[in-house]
């Protein structure tokens, strides 16, 4: 049967790995694909590179770190952040990005996804929602990396986007992210509930328990970040504790 | 071991991961031009993404129906990928009235409503038989359609998604598969290989 998956997720600024992973035979820790490849070899069943480049010039890296963590990784690579236009998406592409994932743009535009998806596929065009938990109501967008909330409902703006061509909806917790408590499973279970495309889950993970609560929840796969770049855990030891608590991963 | 394959273009197909794919095992890609191209080919990959009818209309467009069917039938080295092995049977779900290369006997269907749809991610192969170049293991997929059952002829293998489906097909030197190898870490690597090394009439 098909396997949740486990995708680690690098945060990357003009080319450059943001947060310290604590590798210490790695020789450059800042090189993303040092990283991408050292997770594949862990077992990682995918990469997901986030540019968070604040200004124009570190965007336009994202290319160039693109075609340098393809040209070592022989596991899907999906690349979001800063995806404005479809030209946006097919140079990503182009320099072997499997998949693009698209957040802000796609809510201040929502004909964006149906853009991509007509012309690279619904394969390759994910949706990234921010989602943050509102006082007696259900959860809202939030965009420009948490500083705007949008009050557009979360589960209707997954749905809509499933039915534009969005193949993939890469749902983070903004409540969860970076707090270690565990993913947002409520979350996750009204939103593998609305779509029937895989819902990736995001925000909160510290330990093997959360990633199994997410898969359980719905969850197709889990992204993992800071505990696999602080060492607190590797790919395989978490891939172990969920075989061992029944979670059926790929070997 | 071969120096060069031949990829197709068909269109929306993200070739670069193929391209890397290769270049890993240190063989040189280049893109078919014309029909003669495809014939004249020691190897050759028909990669795709996307959808059946676009890309039976642009292999048409570029005139190279013939001469893929022609080599598949001489049994040429040729590798499809992903769409690619879907474009080898007689028509798709997707793209009704558009027909595919016809070497393959056999409708592609829709993955059951009832699934999460695509196929996307890892999952395991189980080949029909251990004396051809699939071998059992994991590979990741990326697929909304599929064939569901291997035509007379053909050896191929089974992939486990609410019910079975066609994972790989393989006659000779041609081998079609509706995982994606060159994402499939080191048994995909490894499929290549075994693929290049396959000594076709051409070579």
């Amino acid at each position: 049967m098909l396997a949740p998956r486990l995708i680690p997720c690098l945060d990357v600024d003009g080319g450059r790995v943001v947060k310290g992973i604590r590798f210490r035979d790695l020789r450059d820790a800042g090189d993303p694909a040092a990283q991408a490849r050292r997770y594949e070899e862990q077992g990682a069943d995918e990469i997901v590179i986030l540019d968070v480049s604040a200004t124009p010039e570190g965007r336009g890296n994202a290319v160039a770190t693109t075609r340098h963590v393809r040209s070592v990784l022989s596991i899907p690579l999906t690349v979001g952040g800063g995806v404005r236009t479809v030209e946006d998406a097919h140079s990503l592409l182009e320099a072997g990005a499997d998949k693009v994932a698209v957040n802000t743009a796609a809510v201040e535009r929502p004909a964006l996804i149906r853009e991509i998806a007509a012309r690279f596929g619904s394969q390759c065009t994910v949706l990234a929602v921010d989602a943050a938990a509102r006082d007696g109501e259900p959860w809202e967008v939030v965009v420009n990396g948490g500083r705007v909330r949008t009050g557009i409902d979360a589960i209707t703006w997954i749905s809509t986007a499933a039915s534009l061509g969005a193949g993939e909806i890469l749902l983070t917790s903004w409540d969860r992210d970076g707090t270690h408590a565990g993913y947002d499973t409520d979350l996750l279970s009204a939103a593998a509930g609305a779509v029937s495309v895989p819902v990736i889950a995001s925000g909160g993970a510290a330990n093997a328990r959360h990633l199994a609560d997410a898969i359980e929840a719905g969850a197709s796969a889990v992204l993992v970040a800071s505990i696999l770049h602080d060492a607190v855990a590797t790919v395989a030891s978490l891939k172990h504790e969920l075989r061992s608590i029944g979670i059926g991963v790929r070997p | 071991m071969t120096s060069s394959v031949t990829i197709i273009a068909t269109g929306s197909a993200n070739t670069a991961s193929v391209i890397a794919a290769f270049d890993r095992l240190s063989v040189s890609t280049r893109t078919a031009k014309t029909p003669t191209d495809v014939r004249n080919a020691d190897r050759v990959v028909l990669p795709g993404v996307g959808a059946f009818g676009p890309a039976m209309r642009r292999i048409d467009e570029q005139g190279m129906r013939d001469a893929l069917v022609e080599r598949i039938t001489d049994d040429r080295p040729t590798l499809a990928i992903c769409l690619g092995l879907q474009l080898l049977a007689d028509g798709s779900e997707e793209s009704p009235g558009t027909a595919g290369l016809g070497v393959v006997d056999g409708t592609v269907t829709r993955l059951p409503e009832d699934l999460v749809v695509p196929h996307l991610g890892w999952n395991e192969v189980t080949p029909v038989s251990d004396d051809g170049l699939l071998a059992p293991g994991w590979a990741y997929f990326a697929n909304s359609y599929r064939l569901p059952s291997i035509p007379e002829g053909w050896s191929g293998a089974w992939t486990d998604y609410g019910s079975g489906f066609v994972s790989a097909l393989e006659r000779g030197n041609v081998l079609a598969c509706q995982f994606h190898p060159e994402l499939s870490g080191e048994w995909g690597a490894r499929l290549l290989a075994r693929w290049l090394e396959c000594t076709g009439r051409a070579s």
